[in-house]
């Protein structure tokens, strides 16, 4: 079998275009959920799809390893498969390596070969790298996504993974067995993309480490986006909307340290005479983030969800051009596009309502970290290179050469 | 719910089941997709039913969707799904739940009374025919409704509304009277409000600031003129909802209307 | 021998039939065409084209017209290339214009075109949905730092916000035209039309009158080489501060205002005596290099309690390499002004043959500064022929975040582009001295024509934006990828960092 590798970035020479459909699903107890409530938000939201793409995030699904770093793995044939493994076992202790659990679904066909890994950095190697473990982790994704033919990092994080694929996300989370799953947060998507790219790592959600981004829309602002992010050393090779909002968060929340709040707000800017409007210090301080985030501004329409380990934040455009609906029954948030999810996976909540435009909807999960990931220390290249797979060289492959 | 060994499906494509009892004929369109539901809707009604009942309804979209027939009435129990009653020529539709996006989409006539929310975008277009929301509705309500000739289309949202409620409206009565709400806080209308307003006329229980309304709008007291023409609709919509009308007109209206019915004859020059 | 062999460019046409003999146009020309002998006799020798007879003859009896006049055909020795030769085999002298260069070198942003949403994402309504064209014009932190404000929220923490950035309603501003070059009363008209438009303009070198006083929040007082009419009163009452380095008809050259330009209010303005001429020497002799400028820049900070000091250069071949260089000097905005900038007098051979287009410049300073990272450090403001709303949205889409208009905002005034302001006898009383013709200009017409010329733009350009599917200037500016070239090369297209249409 030739090593055709289906490169991740070739899949955008340029701009995707497509909409879509989401949700999220968030225990703020912790309590833990079975996947079928988040494959049932989306089949009922299944023709806001075109069946080119489906996905789920799941947090706290793996108890038995919380305190590993679990590799979903894609592979397009054997040879990729063992090239990643030899990785693993050079710089990984791995202490569990199993297929996916999967099962036949009549309509997903073109499967990769799917295999999940359960690891840690090996412990010599990490200190020789005198780097934190997620940033080795980081680097390693990094150099499976860019260096290995036909392999692909799915998600990297602890006690996450992504399960994603070309399909429904109905039938790709029967495929995936998510119902044997249970998670305190989800988070799903349907795909309607306007071009095929057929490539199960170009499906939704987009992950790094822990950290996991849906999105429906299409952010007309996606020029400058792109632009203001290379200046701070991203390259947005993926073309999707999405990849430009997960390095927009990286930006702001890591590299910035700005609340996520804030963040949220420079996304899904307020219009300046509503800043106009604000007593003094907010409005000095939102006249700042506008004035100084104006090229992070996702203009156009969008709903998005950002999950991690500690919840999930979901967020609109400023004049609400795409659906978004939450609600809220106990300690359990829950958004989607449309309302007829909720109601599937909530018999009767106690609120429904509609978030404002730009107003972020936040779940946090009791006790877990707050926000986001562990602190990186990477270049901003270096994560980009994590996801995308486009640089050539990092030290792992120095390392091996 | 337990689980079944097959791909969990939003919707089944079958057909829905159907009961007639006396007068009444009860769809059951818990878990069945939208277009066998809606078939066996229009069906029905050519076969001469009046009075449908559709129950577990939850976001079936276009649900009267196209449907031109008078003195028929249906029941919805659930959460209607997008586009409820689009280019609807007639019917009566009642929702026991929320209604989600586009209800009363270019609509022609008939009523559709929602004892719930609904969604975004909400009368677009529409023509003729009455609207009745119980409770609060989202961004872009009433956004170009338009009367020609004997058709004036109405909406009355007994809640409140986010921005643009009543964008580029060019006729039509829109009102909005802030009271069944679940955001006390909130004001009755987001900003925007009557942005582009060309024709028709929007009264809201109470005041609004004047930096919330559109450009094109005036804001004036309603008088006894505009009462004169509020009371039928709100007795309309107070028995409609079961709500106390004289404490819905407790407080004084404020009338929205355009200054002009063409805002933007001055910023278009030939060259 | 004739006393010369150029023969009148134009010819002055009068239908005496309908001609009431009023002598309006005699009155009305300020290069004394007319003579008057029962009726009026023009000389086309002396006409200019600038139709200000022919725009107030009450019989609309006057037609001006190219003189038809045939030279053997020759593409190389072109009749403007003959004319100059004898021109300055008569005079010995060095060839005076004005006005930006109208020769046709290529014009980029006519092979620019915009994008358009269709489908996958909404076009937005800009009559009636927010339509946002506030722009900051600064030097921007890279980050903001918050801090908690104890009740929940954040607020900016010490020094963590953008400081000393000037508000604009829209991205447009007018151009630096010195109180000189141009009359008091086209200042007047430019500051109230910048004060009710919520935008600025430029002193240029020439002082700032006291009749601008209370316009001041809205003028950019710029410092050039002659320093006329700078002194820390000056300095403390603008918006902000221009140093001008160079100008796009005129790069590298001085300026030159003739003493007879120099009347008592000039004369008070620029705090230099009445009839002597005011020469700006070429180079800032404080300036002889980057370090020196950095000097400057922050002399007159200290000098004005830190107000934005923006440097204006004219764009010539190595102009990222100087634009990093002026942003790390600590500049908070950069004017660009292109080869095509207008002037109220230049060498000829200059105008013409030096600098490099607009469009390329605002394209590699853009692209520079953020390779540099440092493009949130300086404002962009670009020049140099800016003649619609059109071009302004491709300059910003290249990567600009303001468009400065000086001969279009003279063109609204009534200046009809004959390219004669060096002889200080505007009909249309814009770039005079002469009393009777700069009471042609009432100031409060004048700032009217602003205002609508700038408001219509404005309206153009959310248009524009709205067909993009943005409701913010921030969303388009340096949003290359809302812009495609048609029949530019592709080096060309590599230069400016935008794709081929098709593509």
């Amino acid at each position: 079998m030739t090593a055709q590798r289906p490169r991740y970035a070739e899949e955008a020479p340029y701009k995707i275009h497509g909409g879509c459909g989401l949700m999220g699903l968030c225990d703020e107890s912790g309590t833990l959920m079975s996947g079928e409530d988040a494959i049932l938000a989306m089949a009922i939201q299944h023709d806001r799809g075109n069946g080119l793409g489906g996905g789920f995030a799941g947090y706290g699904i793996y108890p038995e390893f919380p305190d590993h770093f679990a590799f979903h793995m894609m592979y397009h044939d054997v040879r990729a498969k063992e090239d990643a493994e030899a990785l693993f076992d050079e710089y990984f202790v791995v202490d569990l390596a199993e297929p996916m659990p999967t099962r036949p679904v009549k309509r997903i066909t073109d499967a990769p070969l799917l295999w999940r890994y359960f690891l840690n950095p090996h412990p010599r190697k990490l200190e020789e790298a005198e780097s934190s473990a997620e940033d080795y982790v980081v680097k390693a994704v990094m150099t499976i996504n860019a260096t290995v033919d036909g392999a692909f990092v799915a998600s990297s994080g602890k006690n996450m993974g992504v399960f994603k694929g070309v399909g429904y996300p109905e039938e790709i989370g029967h495929y995936f067995r998510l119902e044997e799953y249970a998670a305190h947060t989800w988070t799903g998507h349907n795909r309607f993309p306007t071009n095929t790219p057929g490539w199960w790592g170009g499906a939704h959600p987009f992950a790094l480490l822990d950290w996991t981004i849906v999105h429906n829309g299409e952010i007309s602002s996606y020029g400058i986006n792109s632009r203001y992010l290379e200046t701070f050393g991203y390259k947005c090779t993926l073309g999707t909307d999405t990849e430009v909002a997960a390095y927009l968060f990286d930006l702001m929340l890591r590299r910035h340290k700005l609340p996520l709040e804030l963040a949220c707000k420079a996304l899904a800017s307020p219009l300046w005479e509503e800043i106009d409007r604000m007593p003094a210090a907010e409005r000095e301080l939102m006249r700042s983030l506008r004035a100084v985030y104006g090229p992070a501004m996702l203009n156009g329409p969008f709903a998005i969800v950002l999950g991690f380990n500690g919840g999930m934040v979901a967020l609109n455009d400023r004049i609400k051009l795409r659906p978004l609906v939450a609600a809220r029954t106990g300690s359990v948030v829950m958004v989607a596009s449309e309302e007829s999810a909720i109601r599937a996976v909530m018999d009767s909540p106690d609120k429904v309502w509609t978030p404002k435009a730009g107003e972020p909807t936040v779940a946090r999960v009791a006790g877990m970290d707050w926000p986001i990931h562990g602190d990186l220390h990477l270049s901003p290249t270096e994560v980009s290179c994590a996801v995308t797979g486009t640089e050539t060289s990092c030290d792992f492959e120095e390392a091996r050469a | 719910m337990s689980y079944t060994a097959a791909v969990v499906e939003g919707y089944s494509d079958v057909a829905p089941q159907v009961r007639r009892d006396g007068g009444v004929t009860t769809v059951d369109a818990r878990g069945v997709y939208y277009r066998r539901v809606n078939e066996t809707v229009r069906q029905a009604i050519s076969d001469g039913a009046t009075h449908l009942v559709l129950t577990g309804v939850n976001g079936q979209r276009y649900i009267g969707t196209g449907v031109s027939a008078h003195g028929v009435r249906i029941d919805v129990h659930g959460t209607a799904g997008n586009d409820l009653g689009m280019l609807m020529d007639g019917p009566m539709i009642e929702v026991f739940g929320n209604a989600q996006d586009g209800v009363g989409n270019t609509m022609n006539a008939g009523t559709i009374v929602v004892h719930g929310d609904a969604g975004d975008v909400l009368g677009y277009g529409m023509r003729g025919g009455h609207v009745y929301i119980r409770g609060d509705v989202g961004y872009r309500v009433g956004i170009h409704m338009k009367a020609y000739e004997n058709l004036v289309p109405v909406l009355v949202c007994g809640g409140k509304a986010r921005d643009f409620f009543g964008e580029y409206m060019a006729g039509g009565i829109a009102v909005l009277l802030g009271m069944n709400t679940q955001f006390p806080e909130e004001p009755v209308a987001g900003s925007f409000l009557g942005a582009g307003m060309h024709g028709g006329v929007i009264y809201v229980r109470g005041t609004v600031e004047p930096w919330r309304c559109g450009k094109e709008v005036g804001i004036f007291e309603a008088t006894e003129e505009d009462m004169a023409t509020l009371v039928p609709l709100l007795r309309d919509y107070c028995s409609a909802m079961g709500m106390d009308f004289d404490e819905v007109t407790s407080q004084p209206f404020t009338r929205l209307a355009p200054f002009s019915h063409r805002p933007y004859g001055k910023l278009y020059v030939p060259l | 021998m004739p006393g010369t062999y150029i023969q009148p460019e134009f010819r002055v046409k009068i239908d005496y039939d309908k001609c009431h003999k009023c002598g309006r146009c005699v009155q009305q020309c300020g290069w004394g065409v007319y003579s008057f002998n029962e009726r009026p006799i023009p000389d086309d020798s002396k006409c200019r084209a600038c139709h200000r007879c022919v725009t107030f003859c009450p019989a609309h009896c006057i037609t001006i017209e190219k003189n038809a006049l045939a030279y053997k055909d020759n593409d190389n020795w072109t009749v403007d290339a003959r004319k100059a030769i004898w021109r300055q085999a008569e005079t010995g002298g060095v060839l005076l214009t004005s006005m930006g260069n109208p020769r046709p070198y290529p014009r980029i942003f006519d092979h620019l075109l915009l994008d358009a949403c269709q489908v996958t994402n909404p076009s937005i309504d800009p009559l009636r949905e927010p339509m946002e064209l506030r722009t900051y014009l600064g030097r921007k932190p890279d980050a903001v730092s918050v801090e908690a404000d104890g009740a929940g929220g954040y607020r900016l923490a010490p020094n963590g916000g953008m400081t000393a950035n000037i508000q604009l309603d829209a991205p447009i501003i007018f151009s630096p035209m010195s109180y000189g070059s141009v009359s008091l009363n086209v200042h007047k008209s430019l500051a109230m039309a910048a004060q009710r438009l919520g935008t600025l303009m430029n002193t240029g070198e020439g002082g700032l009158h006291a009749d601008l006083y209370p316009y001041q929040d809205r003028v950019i007082v710029q410092v050039a080489s002659g320093r006329f009419g700078v002194d820390p009163e000056y300095l403390g009452r603008g918006a902000a501060i221009e140093i001008k380095i160079g100008q796009g008809a005129k790069p590298g050259i001085g300026g030159h205002l003739p003493g007879e330009k120099i009347d008592k209010e000039v004369s008070s303005t620029r705090m230099i005596p009445q009839g002597t001429d005011a020469i700006s020497p070429a180079p800032h002799h404080d300036i002889y290099s980057i370090e020196d400028l950095r000097q400057l820049i922050y002399a007159l900070k200290e000098a004005s309690g830190y107000k934005p000091v923006g440097v204006k250069i004219a764009a010539v071949h190595n102009v990222a390499a100087i634009a990093s260089g002026i942003v790390r000097a600590g500049a908070d905005y950069i004017y660009l002004d292109g080869f095509r900038g207008g002037t109220g007098a230049a060498p000829q051979v200059i105008r013409d043959h030096i600098g490099i287009p607009i469009e390329v410049a605002i394209a590699v300073v853009d692209q520079r500064l953020r390779d540099e990272g440092i493009r949130n450090h300086a404002s962009i403001v670009a020049a140099g022929s800016i003649r619609s709303s059109a071009d302004a949205a491709k300059a910003i889409a290249l990567g600009a975040d303001v468009v400065a208009i000086g001969s279009a905002a003279l063109m609204a005034l009534g200046c009809h582009l004959c390219q004669s302001c060096h002889t200080g006898c505007c009909s249309w009383g814009l770039t005079t001295q002469k009393p009777e013709l700069t009471r042609r200009l009432d100031p409060e017409w004048g700032a009217e024509r602003l205002v609508n010329l700038v408001s219509a733009w404005s309206h153009e350009i959310q248009e524009i934006l709205g067909a993009l599917g943005v409701n913010a200037i921030e969303s388009l500016r340096g949003s290359r990828e809302r812009l495609r070239s048609v029949g530019l090369d592709a080096q060309m297209n590599a230069v400016l960092g935008v794709k081929p249409v098709g593509m």
